[in-house]
């Protein structure tokens, strides 16, 4: 099939011990942060519900790695580890998980809805597939005016079947836009196991419309970061859109607190290999067999990692809630008389 | 013999559609982020969009494919990220194709994140009935787009506000959704030639009276002016109509102010009557008004049905002449 691809594992010859621990970093901080909201949910103090990323992590932090901080992002409703990928300050996240004022979007957006537009962070996104003509707008403001940004555009298997993909997978290869589509497959849509309602392949989808369709292990950081450096490198280079598809698991519930209507819908030894392949162990296990790292550095980050958690959490804890007047707050950017 | 000096006058007799073609080219003129992007934006079939690809190229003016949902929400990004997009629809009624991304996406962005982005852009589309475009051709949504909170609503009535209102749509920092009625398309009115804005919010009086308030929206203000000279000849009653000209800020102070020295209204709105614009004006103006008010509020509308096909029909169901005058008639009649 021509522009089809699947990438495999490989270690970048180029990449540092420094750069190879920051992806170990990143990855950490998503795991201690979603760790943490998962406590937090149990205990019945965090409003609303979450979608959490245990499981995934290998992909944003692959796909974000090789981003510039001019570059951006669009997110999903299973957003965190996206944002903190790109750097967002998990301190004004957990303030807005926890709905307080001093959250990224003041208490107004909550889980779904995280943005930071000085870090190029269009937005977490609750709609399925919403953020996908996003991006693809972000792409054409980038070819319109010239310039050399990127936007990495994260959905999921769900969202692969809304037509805006395909919509936005024909705008993307007409206008040769610099936009990297990462699809997050990780098998269920919502409750529902993705191949018992999709046709064909979802990296396959790029082709009819000459965009490249790109298959990487979602688990492996490593080989998530080298196709995503080939698709930015390409969209910088004028060379349009690619379709990367990231397969992956996610190991907790679609939304926490499932579990009172789910019953079990997925078999146990399913969840318990994916579990095995956790993207996490295995980083760990090359950092130490295949760069010399050693344990305890790991461990150190490890906890550095769950210290940087438990300071924003406390931060969020000790910041106000919002006014009530801010309610009416933000809808314009002049407000209407 | 020596001619007189050439000079370009200050305005001139322009078509609605010539009037919205100007404000884009002087939009584009004064702000190189502007674009424009939509069906046949190049060919354009109203006329609204011609002349600006050869002018401005097709960086700028660029032919989209129908894909609303995309093509509406790649302005959010592309607004978002530095740009202002002014996106034809070509027709209202697709915004129900693309409504995702109107609501959920281009109204909410700004507030969600706690007013971290601001969206300047513009979806621009022909609305209304324009003779037997049947039901997926004929729509006005403006009431249901006033009802999303976080969009602007512009549905001018004239040539010059056509133009005014629109320099000014293209100029704001939110989400604008700017109507053309294609009932008022082929008409003509005198526009300036110069640039000017004229601001969201900010309703005119289109003919000052003391009897009666007609709130009249688009298409039905120069119905509503024909009727008030044909009431004041007939029967002697002064008819005050009043275009807000814009419903998403809407110019409450101008209504309240006419409604308290006539004591009578009658709102006309080009859309059906459940929750339309008329329903929240009559309901506004009876909150506000409610002592100054001589006479029940009227609405003159559409019936609650989709635009029908036949000529016969479609007659049936939306805002006639005759229907505004029976409105005021029995608003006057009505003792206080």
């Amino acid at each position: 099939m021509m522009n089809y691809q699947v990438m495999n594992s490989s270690v970048d010859a180029d990449l540092t011990v420094e750069e190879l621990l920051w992806l170990y970093e990143r990855m950490a901080r998503i795991r201690a942060f979603e760790t943490k909201v998962q406590t937090l949910f149990k205990r019945g103090t965090l409003p609303g519900f979450v979608h959490l990323y245990v499981g995934e992590e290998a992909v944003a932090v692959g796909a974000c790695s090789v981003l510039e901080r001019t570059d951006r992002i669009t997110s999903t409703h299973r957003g965190h580890g996206h944002l903190i990928a790109k750097g967002a300050d998990v301190s004004r996240m957990m303030a807005e998980l926890l709905g307080r004022a001093t959250g990224y979007c003041k208490g107004k957006g909550g889980s779904m809805h995280i943005v930071d537009y000085s870090l190029g962070i269009l937005g977490a996104n609750g709609i399925v597939g919403g953020g996908l003509p996003i991006a693809t707008g972000a792409g054409l403001a980038d070819h319109v005016l010239g310039r050399s940004h990127v936007t990495v555009c994260f959905f999921g298997d769900g969202a692969a079947n809304q037509g805006v993909l395909l919509e936005s997978l024909n705008l993307s290869a007409v206008w040769g836009l610099p936009v990297i589509y990462v699809c997050e497959n990780n098998h269920y849509t919502e409750w529902m196991r993705t191949e018992d309602i999709t046709a064909g392949g979802i990296a396959e989808r790029a082709l009819p419309f000459g965009v490249p369709g790109i298959k990487v292990d979602g688990n492996d950081v490593l080989a998530v970061r080298a196709a995503a450096r080939d698709a930015v490198d390409r969209a910088r280079a004028g060379g349009g859109p690619t379709l990367i598809e990231a397969e992956t698991y996610r190991q907790l519930a679609h939304n926490e607190g499932e579990e009172v209507f789910s019953g079990p819908y997925r078999p146990n030894a399913e969840i318990e290999s994916w579990t095995k392949r956790d993207p996490i162990v295995a980083f760990r296990a090359r950092l130490r067999d295949q760069a010399g790292v050693e344990e305890a550095t790991l461990e150190r980050i490890d906890e550095q990692e769950r210290e940087l958690i438990e300071a924003a959490l406390r931060f969020a804890n000790e910041s106000q809630m919002p006014d009530a007047a801010d309610a009416l707050r933000d809808l314009y950017v002049e407000e209407p008389a | 013999m020596t001619s007189a000096p050439v000079t370009e006058p200050l305005t001139s007799e322009t078509y609605f559609t010539n009037a919205i073609a100007a404000a884009l080219a002087e939009a584009m003129d004064e702000d190189e982020t502007v674009m424009v992007l939509g069906e046949d934006v190049e060919l354009s079939t109203i006329g609204c969009t011609k002349g600006l690809v050869e002018r401005f190229g097709r960086n700028r003016v660029r032919n989209s494919p129908i894909s609303e949902a995309t093509v509406v929400g790649s302005c959010v990004g592309a607004a978002a990220t530095g740009l202002r997009p002014v996106m034809d629809l070509m027709f209202s009624s697709f915004f129900y194709v693309a409504m995702d991304q109107v609501a959920n996406q281009a109204a909410r962005l700004r507030y969600m994140s706690g007013g971290q982005v601001s969206l300047p852009l513009v979806y621009f589309a022909g609305s209304g009935p324009s003779g037997s475009a049947a039901a997926q051709h004929s729509e006005n949504p403006h009431p249901m787009l006033m009802q999303v909170a976080g969009l602007k609503v512009v549905f001018p009535s004239t040539p010059a506000d056509a133009k005014g209102l629109l320099l000014a749509s293209i100029r704001d920092p939110n989400p604008v959704v700017y109507l053309l009625d294609l009932m008022l398309a082929g008409t003509k009115g005198p526009v300036s030639n110069e640039p000017y804005a004229i601001p969201l919010g900010v309703g005119e009086v289109k003919r000052p009276g003391g009897d009666v308030t007609v709130v009249a929206i688009a298409s039905t203000v120069p119905q509503a002016l024909a009727v008030a000279e044909e009431l004041q000849a007939s029967d002697g009653i002064s008819v005050e109509v009043i275009d807000p000209r814009t419903l998403v800020p809407f110019d409450w102070q101008l209504v309240f102010e006419s409604v308290r020295r006539t004591g009578r209204l009658v709102v006309v709105d080009p859309a059906r009557r459940t929750c339309g614009a008329a329903a929240e004006i009559t309901a506004r103006v009876t909150e506000s008004c409610w002592g100054a008010l001589k006479s029940v509020p009227r609405r003159v509308t559409w019936e609650d049905v989709p635009i029908p096909f036949s000529p016969a029909l479609e007659l049936a169901v939306i805002v006639r002449p005759e229907l505004i005058r029976d409105a005021v008639r029995a608003s006057t009649a009505e003792a206080s």
